[in-house]
C-alpha cells in the first residue's frame, strides 16, 4: 500500500492524525503529512479507515 | 408527505414522527416547516456523497436554499461579510486555511491541561454551592465558555453578555428579537477586535487584518462564528451525554470503570445524541443520486439525526452502546465544511465527562427526563436547564 496526502485539498479536520497516528500527522498550519507512505501490514486497516473518514478526499490510497 | 423538522420529545431521540423517513429510501422531497420544499436525506451514504460534492453549496443567498433556520441566525448567514462556513470554496477554503491551526490534533494536545483544570475548577465550585445544581449552568455551559473564551482571547467577564446573546439568536422568543441579539453580538466583537486581549482574535488581527488579507468586519463575522459555535455546541452535548449516561445505568457502569474507551464513548455519544439535526445545503448542478435527480437550485437538507441512526450503516441504530465503532457518524458533517473545532468538542468531552462523574459519583437526575423543557427544532439540541442532586 502507498499512502499520500493531497495538501491542495486538506481542510485540516484532523481525523486521519486520530485514526492512524503512527501515519499521519499535521504540520503547523494543520495541513496533512504523511510520515509512512509505505505503512506496515499491520497498519494497513487504520489507514484504510482514515481514508474513509477524511472529510475531504486527501488522504489517497495507491496499491 | 410528513413535513420537516419536527420536534423531538425525548432529548436523545429524533421526532418520532420521521417513522417515515426510516423506511430505507435514502432521499425525498419533503416539505420544509417554513414551506419550501427540499429533498431530505437519511441514507448515510447519500449524506456523505451529496456533503462531498462540489455541485452542493452551503450559500444562503442562493434563492433556493432550505433556510430553516432562526431570524438572527439568516441575517447572519446572509451578510456581505458572512462566516466561511456559509461560503463555498475557494473563498471558504482561503479562510478555513488561516483557521486549522488552532485546532490541530497536537494544539488540542497542548491545551487538554487547561481544560482539565477549568473542568475541575467548575466541580469544586458546583460541589461547594450545592446539592442541588442546574448542571447547564454550574458545568455544561461554564466549561466550553471559559475554553473558547481563553482561545479568542475574549474576556469571560463578559461571558452572560455573550450567552444571551447567542441563546438570543438561536431561541429568541420573536424574529425582531433574534436579529437584534446577533447585532448586539457583532458590535460587541467588533469593539473588542479593535483592540484585542491576546488570543486567537488579536493573532488574527496581527496577521491577517494587517496583512489585508481579511477585513475587520470579517474578522468580527468569524469571532462570531467561533464563540457561538465553541460553546452552545459542547455545553449541550455535556447536559445531553449525562442525560443519556444516566438514563442508562449498564452503559454508565461501563463508562465509569473503561477510560481508556472515552475517545471510542465519546464518539457514540456524538452518532445518538446529534444535537444539529439538519445541515442544510442548495444544489448548483444537477446531481443523480440513488435514482432520483436533485435539480440545480434545489434544496437539500441532510438529516443528520436520521442519518446517525441508519440501519446500514449502524448495527441496531436505536440502542445505546458505548462498546460500539461509531466514528463514521456524521454529528460533525463531512466534506470541506466538516467541523473546524470537532477536535476542540472532543478533547472537552473526553475531559469533562470522565471528571464529572469520577468526582461526583452519586450524580443523579433531580426530574424526571419527561418534565425537561427541551429546545425548539431549528436550532442546536438541548434542555434549558437539567436539575442534579447527588
Amino acid at each position: 500500500m502507498h499512502v499520500e496526502g493531497d495538501r491542495d485539498v486538506c481542510v485540516g479536520a484532523g481525523m486521519c492524525v486520530l485514526t492512524a497516528p503512527d501515519v499521519f500527522d499535521q504540520d503547523d498550519d494543520g495541513i496533512v503529512k504523511v510520515l509512512h507512505e509505505q505503512p506496515d501490514a499491520g497498519e494497513e486497516d487504520v489507514v484504510r479507515q482514515a481514508a474513509t473518514l477524511c472529510p475531504s478526499g486527501a488522504v489517497k490510497l495507491l496499491s | 408527505m410528513i413535513t420537516y423538522p419536527q420536534q423531538r420529545t425525548c432529548p436523545y431521540h429524533p421526532s418520532p414522527g420521521y417513522g417515515e423517513l426510516r423506511d430505507g429510501t435514502p432521499l425525498r422531497k419533503v416539505q420544509l416547516v417554513n414551506g419550501q420544499e427540499a429533498w431530505v436525506v437519511s441514507g448515510h451514504e447519500q449524506a456523505r456523497a451529496l456533503l462531498a460534492d462540489p455541485r452542493v453549496s452551503a450559500d444562503r443567498t442562493n434563492t433556493g436554499f432550505p433556510m430553516i433556520v432562526p431570524a438572527g441566525v439568516a441575517a447572519i448567514q446572509t451578510a456581505p461579510n458572512r462566516p466561511f462556513l456559509v461560503r463555498d470554496d475557494p473563498e471558504h477554503n482561503r479562510f478555513r486555511r488561516m483557521l486549522i491551526s488552532e485546532f490541530t490534533v497536537r494544539r488540542l494536545r497542548q491545551l487538554r491541561p487547561e481544560i482539565d483544570r477549568i473542568v475541575h475548577d467548575r466541580i469544586d465550585a458546583m460541589l461547594a454551592a450545592g446539592p442541588p445544581a442546574d448542571l447547564v449552568t454550574a458545568f455544561s455551559l461554564p466549561v466550553p465558555s471559559l475554553v473558547i473564551c481563553r482561545m479568542l482571547g475574549v474576556p469571560y467577564a463578559d461571558h452572560e453578555f455573550f450567552e444571551k446573546a447567542t441563546s438570543g439568536i438561536l431561541r429568541g422568543r420573536t424574529p425582531q428579537e433574534s436579529t437584534k441579539a446577533g447585532a448586539d453580538l457583532l458590535e460587541y466583537l467588533t469593539a473588542l477586535a479593535a483592540d484585542p486581549p491576546p488570543g486567537l482574535i488579536a493573532r488574527l488581527k496581527r496577521e491577517r487584518v494587517g496583512t489585508g488579507q481579511m477585513s475587520l468586519d470579517e474578522l468580527a463575522f468569524t469571532a462570531l462564528l467561533l464563540l457561538g459555535a465553541g460553546h452552545e455546541t459542547t455545553a449541550s452535548m455535556i447536559t445531553l451525554s449525562v442525560i443519556a449516561l444516566l438514563e442508562h445505568p449498564e452503559q454508565l457502569a461501563a463508562f465509569r470503570t473503561g477510560h481508556d474507551a472515552v475517545p471510542a464513548s465519546v464518539e457514540e455519544l456524538l452518532r445518538y445524541l446529534t444535537i444539529v439535526e439538519s445541515i442544510l445545503r442548495v444544489a448548483v448542478g444537477d446531481i443523480e443520486i440513488a435514482g432520483e435527480v436533485i435539480k440545480a437550485g434545489e434544496g437539500i437538507v441532510i438529516a443528520t439525526g436520521v442519518v446517525n441512526r441508519a440501519e446500514d450503516a449502524f448495527d441496531e441504530p436505536d440502542r445505546f452502546d458505548l462498546g460500539r465503532s461509531a466514528v463514521h457518524h456524521v454529528a460533525f458533517g463531512y466534506g470541506v465544511h466538516q467541523c473546524l473545532g470537532q477536535n476542540l468538542a472532543r478533547t472537552e468531552l473526553q475531559v469533562a465527562l470522565p471528571a464529572l462523574f469520577d468526582r461526583v459519583p452519586g450524580l443523579r437526575l433531580a426530574a424526571p427526563v419527561g418534565e425537561l423543557e427541551l429546545r425548539p427544532i431549528m436550532t442546536i439540541q438541548g434542555v434549558n436547564a437539567l436539575p442534579v442532586t447527588w
